[in-house]
């Protein structure tokens, strides 16, 4: 038997999808496409995104070399304009002519253009293609009103698109209510009132009589009701129409509003064309949406390949953003089922609107609207789609978030239940796909293809994927990112053993990507801890927070606060004066710390290497009040002048500060030394605290203030000093190598499986025989240690980054400052405005 | 390039000025400018407005650059929103877009376009 000849028309994102499902069928076939754009299919669900900063080419599908390496022949611009079905060909616009066994019309349709007196003027546009897309973009650029007709989902995107491009948008729809198709009266008017906020104007109900050139603008449009709207440029986005004319003029059989007539098998009365997607009519219904295309484009592959499968309509349920605004719809939105009962749920305040609607008998969800709020839309579409008994209250389904709310686990639905419906994977394929050996989200996706599609069903893939994992005894992923699939302590320990000093190698051995804001200064913490080399070296500058960055905590308005190191909160009074004089110098706002130090704000990035040389030439050093790293230790004044002091507690204080100053750590770290058991220097709310006794310390570990307080445990007792302090090192350098980015010691404390009891052994007894491993390296990070500031000031390289601009000396003129209390404190947006006004 | 098109660029700073891996601010008339120099990618550097429109403050240039989903971004140092550094839009609010501007390098010169 000679080869099949395969001609498909049309090149969208069903004719690609076809292509690509009989191509991966390996029938054998020889298959042409013939496109009618220029260019190959591309994703046009996402056009609006085109709009917001995407290029057309991120949106390719398909591409020549794509189908040349399938060994598709492919042509494009050059359409088909006959079928000669007794010669079984098809003729395109330029005379070629392409001989079939089989026709697939994948034509696709086109924007509805109502037949209005002064619609073909140029400045009248429609909004389908990446062509259309061009010529939007250009009548936008000498336009400030722009018009939408049609206020459908498409409507709306395109009105997203209008204001994208700065221009004053109005939609103006036929029909009384916006997404008239998807939602009912309520969700509508909720949607209207929440794009109507974002400043799109709505005129609903208008029937268009006519469009003439105007005088305030290009256009003037004319309504029904007498009314007249100045516009500089109108878009057409009223709906779509099946483009059959190649069947019609072929004598298919084709509807009476248009479509081509198909049958379950996809096959239109010529059982030698198939016809799918937009173009096609299924039991008197278009599908306008990608996911019923693409199951009809599955269903006339599988037939190609010899198997049985038929197309049995598909669920027309969607989720969208429209505008930044959520809006769902499933199955019967607007409860026209008969004896259907409806729960609905309106918030004024938070502007969000839900309605279910349910059986007679309340077992049964038959459709739902959500506007404002899709969460609940996964759970509702699986109990719709699976034909799965409501709770007893299924009001409760949508009521805000309550501590009884019935959850619908995954692992409560069927193994039929759809998971992604661009693809039409079941969790049972998910589950079969873990059993062959799928291990990553990553592999379920590419071989499943699930989520692979509008992506909607992404968290809820995670969580199948995360509870089939954890019903099998499989650790569930805790990457850091989506850099690096590693906790942080297995990148310290890759870290370590690998002996690896950069992000970059860190990256190449063992992540993919580019790194981000969560992974870079996690890796940076790590080799600052590991090598100890200095923060602003130039392959670490860009690593760390901006804090880590400057040396110094950035404030609201983009200044920086600077805080001096002050050794368990002793200070002599000479440098109190100088901080006091500097602070007066540079006009920074003064006040003093929890943490018994002072804290200077308002600084400018261009002024901190100045106020920072006055600093160091009087003694001082930096504070670390910017870095994840040891912050102070707090002290009470202890035996040496108070009446109860038991130990020199400030003495202590100032020696473990000088110690561990300067230690980078998975976040910050906070201590105090109390004098006697009174605790005037909370201690035991620090990560690590020591409070003195008759015969010693006693030394605390894991407690916390802030948000989530925790009472440090006493962890050793009656302590000399030497063993305390080498409790201590290998405590910290333990605590560092296994806490997680940004676990403080006390959540790390209650997660640490064996609690306090493993602490002491491993700290204590040296049950992993890694305590002089723990104090040699706390020996390097103190042998090294640095002042930031002082090495910082030293280096005319790094201090070149102090400056606001690179190539002027003006400051940042966005900082101002007012009065307060004697003080400056940042200007509010209000005073700001005042300022402005009154100084022009 | 004819001499309207080449008036057009403004040479701001030299390579040598920019942070490999991280960026810096260039005044460009009175707009505040971040550039980001990213020596491995396509385009090398990168010019978004410097304001933080969520945090109101001219901080962006003191932002973590990398990439979310592949796109390359960079992390507001205020609040941690994400900003392309191809179109400027905001990745946690896609209302929110701020300006991009054309840049190049010309041998070591950083030339920024006027708008």
């Amino acid at each position: 038997m000679a080869t099949r000849r395969i001609v498909v028309v049309g090149n969208g994102m069903v004719g690609h999808h076809f292509l690509d499902t009989l191509v991966g069928a390996k029938t054998g076939d020889l298959i042409t496409v013939i496109g009618e754009e220029p260019r190959p299919a591309y994703d046009r669900v996402h056009l609006s995104e085109v709009f917001s900063g995407r290029s057309p080419e991120e949106l390719a599908m398909g591409s020549r070399k794509m189908y040349s390496d399938w060994g598709v022949e492919a042509h494009f611009g050059d359409p088909v304009v006959r079928i000669e079905r007794a010669a079984k060909r098809v003729v395109t616009g330029s005379g070629r002519t392409f001989a079939y066994d089989r026709l697939v019309l994948a034509t696709g349709s086109y924007p509805f253009v109502p037949p209005v007196p002064g619609a073909d003027n140029e400045r009248c546009l429609t909004y389908r293609t990446i062509d259309d897309l061009g010529a939007i973009k250009a009548a936008a650029k000498g336009s400030s009103i722009g018009v939408v007709v049609g206020g459908g989902l498409l409507g709306l995107e395109c009105a997203n698109a209008l204001q994208n491009l700065g221009l004053e948008t109005h939609v103006v729809e036929f029909a009384p209510g916006l997404m008239g198709v998807q939602l009912d009266d309520g969700g509508s008017s909720m949607l209207r009132s929440k794009i109507e906020a974002l400043g799109v104007r709505v005129h609903t109900g208008m029937n268009t009589q006519a469009i003439t050139g105007g005088s305030a603008c290009a256009l003037q449009m004319e309504f029904a009701d007498g009314t007249r709207l100045d516009t500089d440029m109108i878009v057409f986005s009223a709906g779509i129409r099946p483009q059959d004319a190649l069947a019609r003029d072929a004598e298919l059989a084709v509807g009476e509003r248009g479509g081509i007539v198909i049958d379950y098998k996809c096959k239109t009365s010529d059982s030698d064309i198939f016809a799918i997607g937009e173009c096609a009519l299924f039991g008197g219904r278009i599908y306008g949406l990608v996911a019923p295309g693409y199951r009809m484009a599955e269903v006339v592959a599988g037939q190609l390949a010899g198997e049985a499968v038929t197309f049995q309509g598909a669920d027309m349920s969607t989720k969208l953003k429209l505008l930044g605004v959520d809006v769902g719809s499933i199955g019967d939105a607007h409860c026209r089922t008969e004896g259907a009962l409806s729960y609905v749920y309106s918030d004024g305040r938070e502007a969000c609107y839900k309605k279910l609607v349910t059986s007679a008998d309340s077992s049964r969800l038959l459709g739902a609207v959500l506007v404002g709020d899709c969460s609940d839309y996964d759970t509702l579409l699986q109990y719709f789609l699976n034909d799965m008994a409501l709770p007893a209250d299924p009001q409760a389904l949508i009521l805000p978030a309550s501590g009884d709310r019935p959850q619908l686990g995954v692992a409560a639905l069927p193994a039929t239940a759809t998971i992604c419906s661009c693809h039409n994977v079941t969790k049972g394929d998910v589950v079969a796909c873990i059993d062959a050996g799928s291990v990553s989200l990553a592999d379920v996706k590419s071989t499943t293809r699930a989520s692979t599609g509008c992506g909607g069903c992404s968290a809820m893939l995670k969580n199948l994927f995360d509870d089939e994992l954890t019903a099998r005894g499989v650790t569930v992923d805790r990457s850091l990112c989506e850099h690096f699939s590693h906790t942080r302590q297995e990148l310290y320990h890759l870290v370590m053993l690998g002996e690896i000093h950069s992000f970059e190698e860190l990256l190449q051995k063992h992540g993919r990507g580019r790194g981000c804001e969560i992974c870079k200064p996690a890796v940076a913490s790590i080799l600052a801890a590991l090598w100890n080399d200095h923060v602003l070296d130039r392959r670490h500058v860009g690593l760390q927070d901006t804090n880590d960055n400057f040396l110094a905590n950035m404030q609201k308005d983009g200044t920086y606060s600077v805080v001096p190191r002050v050794a368990g909160g002793e200070i002599t009074p000479a440098k109190l004066s100088v901080l006091g004089a500097v602070a007066s110098k540079y006009q920074l706002y003064t006040k003093i710390t929890g943490g018994q130090r002072i804290d200077l704000f308002g600084a400018r990035l261009e002024q901190l290497p100045a106020i920072w040389q006055e600093l160091i030439d009087a003694g001082f050093e930096t504070g670390h009040a910017y870095g994840k790293a040891l912050r102070t230790v707090k002290s009470c004044v202890g035996s040496t002048w108070c009446r109860y002091g038991v130990q020199d507690s400030v003495g202590m204080a100032i020696r473990l500060e000088n110690r561990y100053k300067g230690l980078r750590a998975p976040h910050k770290i906070k201590s105090g030394v109390s004098g006697c058991t009174r605790e005037c220097a909370e201690a035991q709310s620090k990560d690590f605290g020591v409070i003195a006794t008759e015969n010693g310390w006693n030394l605390y570990v894991g407690g916390n203030g802030g948000m989530k307080p925790r009472h440090a445990d006493l962890f050793a007792a009656d302590l000399d000093d030497d063993t305390l302090i080498r409790y201590i090192d290998r405590f910290l350098m333990f605590y560092i190598r296994t806490a997680d980015r940004l676990q403080r010691t006390s959540v790390w404390l209650d997660n640490l499986e064996g609690g306090i009891g493993y602490l002491r052994a491993v700290v204590i007894d040296d049950s992993l025989g890694l305590a002089a491993e723990l104090e040699q390296q706390m020996a390097h990070i103190i042998g090294t240690y640095a002042c930031e500031w002082r090495a910082t000031l030293a280096d005319p390289d790094k201090l070149k980054r102090f400056r606001q601009f690179v190539n002027s000396d003006e400051s940042d003129s966005g900082v101002v400052f007012i009065q307060e209390r004697e003080q400056i404190r940042p200007a509010r947006p209000e005073e700001r405005l005042r300022l402005v006004a009154v100084s022009e | 390039m004819t001499a309207l098109e080449r008036s057009a660029w403004v040479v701001v700073c030299e390579r040598q000025d920019l942070v490999a891996g991280g960026g810096v601010c260039a005044l460009l008339g009175n707009e505040q400018v971040a550039l980001f120099y990213l020596p491995q990618e396509d385009c090398e550097v990168y010019a978004l407005a410097n304001r933080d429109p969520i945090g109101k403050a001219n901080v962006l240039s003191r932002g973590i650059v990398g990439d979310i989903g592949g796109q390359l971004v960079v992390a507001s140092p205020l609040y941690k929103q994400h900003f392309s550094l191809e179109s400027g839009v905001c990745l946690e609010d896609e209302r929110i877009r701020i300006p991009v501007y054309a840049v190049r390098l010309d041998g070591d010169s950083v030339l920024l376009a006027q708008p």
